[in-house]
């Protein structure tokens, strides 16, 4: 509790900062029966990075599919720059836990096919493609086809896509769970890199605690059953640190234990 | 259609469709649609004639010859075929060309082969049925999981264990699939078989009533034909049903 | 000393003589594995043989040898009358199928895109495809004659329900995830069916194009054997008529070839071209 590293908002509801470019207002979703989400209120600020974390089932992939306007709400209202949204939109781009990248278009047409959709011209949209493959370490790759490429570098590909389109927002689900642990960690510290590269808001969808802890301004806990907000928590982890020592970090650590506590009453 | 349930819309279409039936048939546009209605009464008094009765015999009795000895055959080849890569090697060229070859330019053969008789029709449902229940049971015995052999292998299970026990039982699901569309194919056999030799069974009735115009029975027939592939094909399904339960925990 | 080595020595010398053969039938094997040609001479082979043993028993008066199967095919080859028979065969084949495949694939699209026509149609080719279609072959003469329509309906009504129903598998099948994705990009409706449901759908709309002319070739033999001898069902039917087996088996044999090899290559197309994650293997 006393511990320097962290910084709780008070309450879920915390006064509303004039800098939150999406705002989820009392979302619920009811699958027939069943009851996904109740009543989740949440405000992600421009240029952070927020996490919702949560044991499976707690509604996060589902609430993050509702801010991308894939899936309708069965009540509440999302805002995204200040504006109510019920479909998908230019201002919010998505990165699927399955990659969800076309097996028959390579590399660069997969990258360029946000644009592609939107009729924007074939040599402009290939030198945006072109810069974002490279930034995100895929350069020589253009002309492949996604089953030559491992998981990893598919997962760099759908990050390029949703890059492409210059989006303030992205979504971003799961998006290293089908990718090996070497790997995953490289990716992290990669996402660290764009995220102070490109000034976005990232929503960030994971249930690995190391994960969120690793990456976000913010940690959204979720409980399930039906999916509530739990907790917020504000990691504060000093970044101008190597990856290496954060890992190391006590602070790290104590933020991770102490969500491990919030959430193994959930654990099987 | 989501507004109902599952089950409902596809009856409720197929009323529908019905109903159009009925009416073309009404307005007399052809000879060849007579009303849905008059064949429905003309199925009733088919099922109670003698011809028709013992066509339906010598039928389904060709039929069940026809399918056993698919059956007795397919499966264990195409157990084989999962267990031997040289019984692989010489049989599945032949089983994956004659699974879709057009089998009916063969019956011709075998009706002087087997004479004009119901010797013929039965191979010719062997034919149709045994390809694909060779195919699924070596598919079914190929995909059994290694863990589960090293499972049994392990605990001292013998080979014979491990293949009465493990084996077989795993690649069941396959098994049954591959037989319930043998069976399908098998009623087209039979029905291919017995028009193509024209003066058995339901060959010889449909002949008899094509040639005497007579559309009323030739529907009927050919009704209850359909309601009983699909009764089959039905049947079947909700036996595997019943097994499924493991075959989805795989 | 010595005693030790002495069994070495032996069990080298049992080894060696071991050896040399296995390392034959090792090189056969590795030879086996690496090759498929030569398990198809092998199979081939096989059955020929089978054949001819049993011509040469014989098993039946009517059961030529495969050596008196394959010079009658060449004979008919040489006169002509295997070209002409298949230029007549094909015809409706080609005919049935090319629209088999439009109305098929439209039809099975527009099941899997809408509710509606889905409700309306699949239970309809549910039932036409598990039932018997052959029974119905003979009611096309009753309209249609016996002439080239007949025998296009002939194979459209056994293509026809097989290529729908898989083009509406094909579609319902598409990846839910890329859906998803072209409408997180605001994809429209057209741009979604033509961009990633068809692109996504076409291997099994092409598997289902394959056989539903599968099933086209078992409706042309049926109508010509049926409806009218004409083509290859003329050259069986007259064959046999006048007791001339081995062309008669010729003839079978040729068509089961034929529709054998159609489908190999479109089976070969289909992995090369429209798969690109089997391709390059």
């Amino acid at each position: 509790m006393a511990n320097p590293a962290l910084a709780r908002s008070g309450s879920v509801t915390s006064a509303a900062s004039n800098d939150a470019v999406v705002q989820v207002r009392e979302i619920c979703k009811n699958y027939g029966d069943v009851e996904a989400l109740r009543g989740i209120n949440l405000e992600f600020e421009r240029g952070k990075l927020t996490t919702l974390l949560g044991p499976s089932g707690c509604g996060k992939t589902t609430l993050l599919k509702i801010i991308a306007g894939l899936v309708p709400a069965t009540s509440g209202e999302i805002c995204v720059n200040g504006h109510a949204v019920t479909g998908p939109g230019p201002e919010r781009a998505f990165v699927f836990q399955d990659f969800a990248l076309m097996p028959w278009a390579t590399v660069l047409r997969n990258v360029g096919f946000g644009l592609e959709l939107k009729r924007v011209p074939a040599a402009e949209r290939d030198r945006t493609a072109r810069r974002y493959i490279e930034q995100v370490g895929l350069a020589g790759f253009e002309q492949k086809y996604p089953h030559e490429l491992s998981g990893g570098m598919r997962q760099r590909v759908g990050i390029a896509r949703a890059f492409a389109v210059n989006a303030d927002v992205l979504l971003l689900d799961e998006p290293f769970s089908a990718v090996d642990e070497q790997n995953r960690r490289k990716f992290q510290e990669d996402l660290l890199r764009l995220v102070e590269l490109e000034k976005k808001t990232f929503i960030f969808v994971t249930h690995s605690i190391e994960e969120a802890v690793y990456v976000s301004d913010r940690i959204v806990l979720l409980s399930p059953r039906p999916g509530r907000v739990s907790q917020v928590i504000d990691p504060m982890i000093d970044r101008s640190a190597s990856p290496d020592d954060i890992r190391r970090d006590a602070g790290y650590l104590d933020v991770v234990e102490e969500i491990w506590q919030g959430l193994r009453q959930y654990a099987e | 259609m989501t507004l109902f349930g599952t089950r409902v819309p596809m009856m409720a279409s197929l009323l529908f469709w019905l109903l159009v039936w009925e009416i073309v048939g009404r307005l007399d546009v052809m000879f060849l649609i007579p009303p849905f209605t008059s064949i429905v009464s003309a199925g009733f008094e088919l099922v109670q004639t003698g011809s028709w009765q013992s066509a339906s015999m010598i039928t389904l009795r060709s039929f069940l010859y026809g399918m056993t000895l698919a059956i007795t055959v397919g499966v264990p080849l195409g157990v084989l075929m999962g267990r031997f890569k040289v019984i692989d090697n010489i049989f599945g060229l032949w089983v994956n060309m004659f699974v879709s070859a057009p089998l009916s330019a063969l019956v011709p053969i075998l009706m002087i082969l087997f004479g004009m008789g119901e010797t013929t029709v039965v191979v010719t449902v062997f034919l149709f049925a045994v390809w694909i229940i060779v195919l699924d049971a070596r598919a079914g015995v190929m995909q059994v999981p290694t863990s589960l052999i090293e499972m049994g292998r392990s605990y001292g299970a013998s080979r014979w264990t491990i293949f009465t026990k493990i084996i077989l039982l795993s690649a069941l699901p396959e098994i049954l699939a591959g037989i319930r569309i043998g069976l399908i194919r098998g009623v087209k056999g039979v029905v291919i078989g017995q028009i193509l030799v024209s003066i058995i069974g339901y060959g010889e009735l449909f002949e008899l009533y094509s040639r005497s115009f007579d559309m009323e029975r030739f529907w009927a027939l050919t009704m209850l034909l359909f309601a009983a592939a699909m009764l089959l094909s039905a049947g079947v399904e909700h036996f595997e049903k019943r097994i499924e339960y493991y075959a989805g925990a795989r | 000393m010595q005693m030790s080595i002495s069994p070495a020595k032996i069990d080298n010398g049992i080894g060696a003589s071991q050896e040399a053969p296995s390392t034959t039938a090792e090189m056969i094997r590795t030879f086996a594995d690496e090759r498929r040609s030569f398990w198809i001479v092998v199979s081939l082979a096989v059955l020929f043989i089978t054949w001819e043993i049993a011509g040469r028993v014989p098993i039946s008066f009517a059961f030529p040898t495969f050596l008196e199967t394959v010079s009658a095919f060449g004979e008919m080859v040489a006169d002509g009358s295997m070209h002409r028979a298949y230029f007549l065969t094909l015809q409706p084949l080609v005919l049935g199928i090319v629209v088999s495949a439009i109305v098929g694939i439209g039809l099975g699209v527009a099941m899997g895109l809408s509710d509606k026509a889905e409700w309306l149609l699949a239970p309809v080719f549910i039932v036409l495809q598990a039932a018997p279609m052959a029974a119905l072959v003979p009611l096309v003469t009753f309209v249609y004659g016996i002439g080239l329509t007949a025998k296009t309906l002939a194979v459209i009504m056994l293509a026809l329900p097989v290529i729908v129903l898989n083009s509406y598998k094909a579609v319902r099948h598409v990846n839910p995830s890329l859906v998803d994705m072209c409408r997180s990009f605001q994809g429209s409706r057209m741009q979604q069916i033509f961009k990633i449901i068809i692109p996504d759908a076409s291997p099994v709309l092409f598997a289902g194009l394959r056989l539903g002319i599968a099933a086209g070739f078992i409706g042309v033999m049926l109508a010509e054997l049926l409806i009218t001898p004409t083509g290859i069902g003329d050259l069986i039917t007259y064959h046999r008529s006048v007791a001339n087996y081995a062309h008669m088996y010729a003839a079978v044999a040729s068509i089961i070839a034929v529709s054998t090899l159609t489908l190999a290559g479109l089976q070969y197309v289909e992995t090369h071209l429209l798969r690109p994650e089997k391709r390059r293997k």
